[in-house]
């Protein structure tokens, strides 16, 4: 094979393919600005589908993230959150899930309050946005119906019987059956995104339908695992809602798991379809930085790609996706070599007990960034006037436990981009 | 309200109360058993909580202790052999390395030979060349080497077997989670055990002719609760580190006066470094440190230099119960290791045994006497039979040795039998085994109870997936059918990360990272309170 170096320019790099990146890149095109992204799909793949603002504080589960946001400014006042007004954050909120729901995945527009949604183990879970073929679930809990949950056998690590097990007290109409998958019914191990590929040709709706029916009784509703389609679930959704009869709900499964190889794919056809120049499954190697922009290197399958671009979003996220790595008694920051906020030494990473309410500090370790999101390195400076941080590498937040995950990454995101376009057109 | 009157809740008969579900009080009860004595075992916690579950699992050729202790030595040896004619399925025979690096003492190293000799020990010298070539892994700065037959041998498994076989020979039984909680003396003789159920919290009573303290470090404490105060111990703390792959052949030993990060055990597809020693006072909440973890990698890297960048999926600590002699040391390491069997008898008491001290390796030997005396007492001649009755096998106590689910799995080819710990793989078909039959199965047996019998858990993952397809697995066979699985699966993986931890950084980080997020970030078991229900402050809203 000849491998001939290769040179992309564009007026903005983004740094990273998780939900930060991708939320870069949509804001990045929605400005006109041009954009070339680099980076593997990251933790998308565990995610949920759920996007969460703030669900939870020191009280507990969050009711109004609005309100608890205000309360996060006084208390956290370096919490990425905290620096970002209100408006910005419905703003980036509303654009994206717009987005996502424009490009064929539907997701309910940021409310007032947090819902609360379903998670696999039966469990719920405070989130802000959900995907449409998960919304009917919030409502038939709210009114009780009486409502069946469908699993499948083979299929690993989601049991009807354990989300009803665990919701019955609060949602007392449930109730749990196992059936084979239309052709997949062996015994075997199946797989759920095999399971939501096969359930995009009618047939087997058709055939699913005619399975699920006469176990539905007086069930008023039905719960799937996320197996609705990949490329289509809205289509998938309504059609086999029509079949049945009733309203149909999704519940995430165990991760690496549908819902997300939806985002993932979502993102990896349109993006490059709206003109983004995307090299997914690759790592930037080499970033240098120069009073004129950044230049980024990388290598794929047919040689050295260089990307020129005249800002940079490094959303490269935290230790599962490369952005941060923790040698024995420190963490550094792994392309540019920024400064890391973090506790001393490795004995403070974690706390004794790991259900710990207040959290781990190493999950508040991170990037830190100056009012215009520009990463700050050693001497506590930006490291470069083109360069902007978004995401979970930042400082000061602990995603993990304050259930603000898509939050941060939304949020910031939006507010980088700003800064970087501003730059990048500072000539 | 008025208070409850205290009920000495279920009784249970039985000739001999053994208290510690450890490799000692397993022992004792298949000794007992063979002699066709009927057994009752209960552990506060589960079988191997203690230091049975907190070792090496190496198996002594006395080499270790040639120097300082030559009567260990030589019951190492002897034990040694016994055990790998007995158990050969619990045992690894794969040889140790006996190696001097520079900086360590010549004379000490010129003088091991001599002492293995007196000992009895096989030991053979060889050149710092055939050990690296022996041992690739050593490090290029070894001047002295000898090779003696240490073996590896699977704590669980032996305990598994001891409590198996007794339930076979005499229908013996073993309690888990309860605790010995305080003895009714009458006349010289203790009537009755008064114990708690701590999973429950209820109250049952045990009625025994003979009872045997076999409570590893806490043997102490119970002495004390039967008024006997002739049982001194002295608690010696020992971390140890697991790496993710296998990193000698051999069991590999420093040739120096013991000390911290001297021994690498393999054990099956993984490796053991340890120990380290530390006085404690206290036997609650022992936990291993990111001191001690950085200690041992120290250490140890001076013996096999790549111990410096291998990746350490797992820290655990045991607590050595070391005899106190008269005037004896502190120095935990330097205290005897030998044991001691109490009879009480000049303390008053005619039913009441004591075994205390010792190691993994003699524990055969520790059961033998304690069984030679309790039968005594019981007017039963029949001898011991543990040093030539093989242990038994059987279908729910199979499932600890690393590597052995997955061939037989692969071996049984059965696409129903789906996979629930990808790292270990483990399939359903061993859980459902370790469920209805294994030693302390019971209804709603918890996933630290499961992980104990098997290797869930165990694998890179450290549980933090295996967990929680177990838990839907038995979910699926109504093992759980209510909040409290859930909580089961929370504790579980709370357990887990005491030992992660420590050793979480590098490459092993990411799989804490991702762990947490999982747990609570998605499932939200950080939320659960301990009915095993949530409590959210918010009603559901329709968005
Ligand atoms: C199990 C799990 C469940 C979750 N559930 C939810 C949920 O229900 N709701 C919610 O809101 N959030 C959830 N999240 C969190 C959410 O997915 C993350 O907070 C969010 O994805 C963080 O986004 P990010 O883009 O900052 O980082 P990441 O998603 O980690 O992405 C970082 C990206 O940077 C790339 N990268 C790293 N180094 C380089 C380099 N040198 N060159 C190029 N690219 C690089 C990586 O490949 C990756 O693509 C969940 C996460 C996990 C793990
Ligand atoms: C770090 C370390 C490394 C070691 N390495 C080796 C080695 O490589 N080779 C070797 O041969 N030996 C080794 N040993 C020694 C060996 O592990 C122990 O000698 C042996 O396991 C002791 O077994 P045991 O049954 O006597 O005690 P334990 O295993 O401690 O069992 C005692 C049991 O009693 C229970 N108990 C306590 N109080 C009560 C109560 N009130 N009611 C009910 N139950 C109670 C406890 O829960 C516990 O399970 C090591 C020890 C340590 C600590």
């Amino acid at each position: 094979m000849i491998k001939e170096p290769r040179r992309h320019q564009a007026e903005l790099l983004v740094i990273g393919s998780g939900l930060a990146g991708m939320a870069a890149s949509l804001f990045a095109l929605a400005r006109g600005v041009s954009v070339a992204q680099v980076g593997n799909s990251g933790v998308i793949a565990f995610t949920t589908g759920y996007l969460d603002l703030l669900g939870h504080d020191e009280r507990g589960f969050v009711d109004d993230p609005w309100q608890a946001l205000i309360r996060l400014r006084e208390d956290e006042p370096r919490h990425p959150l905290a620096n970002v007004t209100e408006n910005d954050i419905r703003a980036a909120f509303t654009s994206f899930t717009q987005s996502l729901t424009e490009m064929g995945l539907g997701y309910t527009a940021p409310g007032a309050h947090n819902v609360l949604a379903l998670t696999p183990a039966g469990t719920l879970k405070p989130t802000l946005s959900l995907p449409l073929t998960m919304q009917p679930a919030i409502a038939a809990m709210a009114a009780g119906l009486d409502t069946l949950i469908v699993d499948f056998t083979g299929l690993n690590g989601f049991s009807a019987r354990e989300v009803v097990a665990n919701l019955s007290q609060r949602w007392p109409g449930l109730r749990a059956a196992r059936i084979g998958f239309p052709d997949m019914d062996s015994g075997a191990e199946v797989y759920a995104e095999v399971l939501a590929r096969a359930l995009e040709v009618p047939a087997t709706r058709q055939l699913l339908a005619e399975r699920i029916g006469p176990l539905l009784g007086s069930a008023q509703a039905l719960g799937l695992p996320a197996i609705l389609g990949v490329h289509r679930p809205d289509h998938v959704h309504r059609e086999l809602q029509s079949l049945l009869g009733v309203p149909v709900f999704e519940i995430p499964t165990m991760p690496p798991a549908v819902p997300g190889v939806r985002l993932r794919e979502l993102f990896e056809t349109r993006l490059p379809q709206c003109g983004v120049a995307l090299e997914p499954q690759h790592r930037v190697k080499r970033l240098e930085l120069h009073t004129q922009g950044v230049t980024a290197h990388l290598e794929d399958a047919y040689g050295e790609v260089t990307i020129e671009a005249a800002a940079a979003v490094l959303a490269t996220g935290r230790f599962t996706s490369g952005g941060l790595r923790a040698d024995p008694n420190a963490i550094r920051e792994t392309l540019v070599n920024l400064a890391v906020s973090q506790p001393e030494g490795r004995a403070h990473w974690y706390r004794p007990d790991y259900f710990d309410p207040r959290g781990h500090a190493i999950n508040r370790s991170g990037v830190m960034v100056d009012e215009q999101w520009r990463p700050l390195d050693a001497t506590g400076k930006p490291a470069h006037p083109r360069l902007f941080a978004a995401g979970s590498l930042l400082a000061h937040q602990d995603w993990i436990r304050q259930r603000c995950g898509a939050g941060v990454a939304i949020a910031t995101a939006y507010k980088a981009v700003d800064a970087a376009t501003q730059a990048a057109r500072s000539g | 309200m008025s208070a409850r009157p205290t009920s000495p809740g279920p009784v249970f008969e039985t000739e001999v109360l053994i208290i510690g579900g450890g490799t000692t009080g397993t022992g004792v009860m298949r000794d007992l058993a063979l002699r066709g004595i009927h057994c009752l075992l209960i552990d506060q916690r589960d079988l191997n909580a203690g230091a049975s579950g907190g070792n090496h699992g190496l198996l002594h050729s006395g080499g270790r202790y040639a120097a300082g202790d030559a009567d260990t030595a030589a019951e190492c040896r002897r034990e040694g052999d016994i055990l790998k004619a007995v158990a050969p399925e619990c045992i690894d025979a794969c040889g140790g390395l006996f190696v001097a690096v520079e900086g360590d003492d010549p004379e000490f190293a010129a003088r091991f030979p001599e002492h293995c000799r007196s000992a009895g020990i096989e030991c053979s010298a060889i050149t710092p060349a055939e050990a690296r070539e022996l041992e690739p892994c050593l490090s290029e700065k070894v001047y002295a080497a000898y090779k003696v037959p240490d073996a590896t041998i699977d704590p669980f498994r032996i305990t598994l077997e001891n409590v198996n076989h007794a339930r076979q020979l005499t229908q013996s039984i073993f309690l888990a989670h309860t605790e010995l909680e305080r003895f009714i003396v009458e006349e010289g003789t203790i009537r009755s055990a008064i114990c708690r159920d701590t999973r429950s919290g209820d109250t049952l009573t045990i009625r025994a002719r003979q009872v045997v303290n076999a409570a590893g470090a806490w043997a102490m404490q119970v002495a004390r609760l039967a008024g006997c105060s002739g049982v001194q111990l002295l608690y010696s703390k020992g971390t140890l580190i697991i790496s993710n792959a296998r990193i000698g052949r051999r069991v590999i030993n420093r040739l120096r006066p013991p000390g911290d990060g001297d021994i690498l055990v393999p054990g099956g597809t993984v490796s053991l470094l340890g120990t380290t020693s530390q006085t404690v006072e206290n036997l609650d909440d022992i936990h291993p440190s990111v001191a001690e973890v950085d200690r041992l990698v120290a250490e140890g890297c001076a013996l096999v230099p790549q111990i410096a960048h291998t990746r350490f999926i797992r820290a655990f600590s045991g607590v050595r119960p070391l005899l106190m002699a008269r005037g004896a040391e502190t120095d935990g390491r330097k205290a005897s290791r030998g044991f001691s069997l109490f009879d009480h008898e000049s303390e008053g008491l005619a039913n009441f045994a004591t075994v205390a001290g010792g190691k993994l390796t003699t524990f055969r030997l520790m059961a033998e006497k304690t069984g030679d005396l309790v039968a005594r007492r019981l007017g039963n001649s029949e001898p011991c039979k543990t040093a030539t009755t093989p242990l038994p096998s059987g279908d729910a106590i199979r499932w600890t040795e690393p590597g052995f689910a997955a061939r037989y799995w692969a071996a049984r080819r059965e696409p129903g039998d789906l996979i629930l710990c990808e790292c270990e793989m483990v399939p359903t078909s061993a859980i459902d085994a370790i469920v209805e039959n294994a030693p302390g199965a019971e209804l709603q047996m918890s996933l630290n109870a499961i992980a104990v019998r098997s290797r869930v858990g165990k694998g890179t993952c450290q549980g933090a997936f295996c967990s929680l397809r177990v838990t839907s697995h038995l979910y699926d066979r109504q093992v759980y059918d209510s909040p409290l699985g859930l909580r089961n699966t929370r504790d579980f993986v709370a357990q887990r990360f005491k030992g992660v931890a420590p050793v979480a950084w590098g490459e092993h980080l990411p799989q804490l990272e991702l762990a947490e997020a999982l747990h609570c970030a998605l499932l939200g078991l950080d939320q659960l309170t301990d009915d095993g229900l949530q409590s959210p402050t918010t009603g559901g809203r329709v968005p």
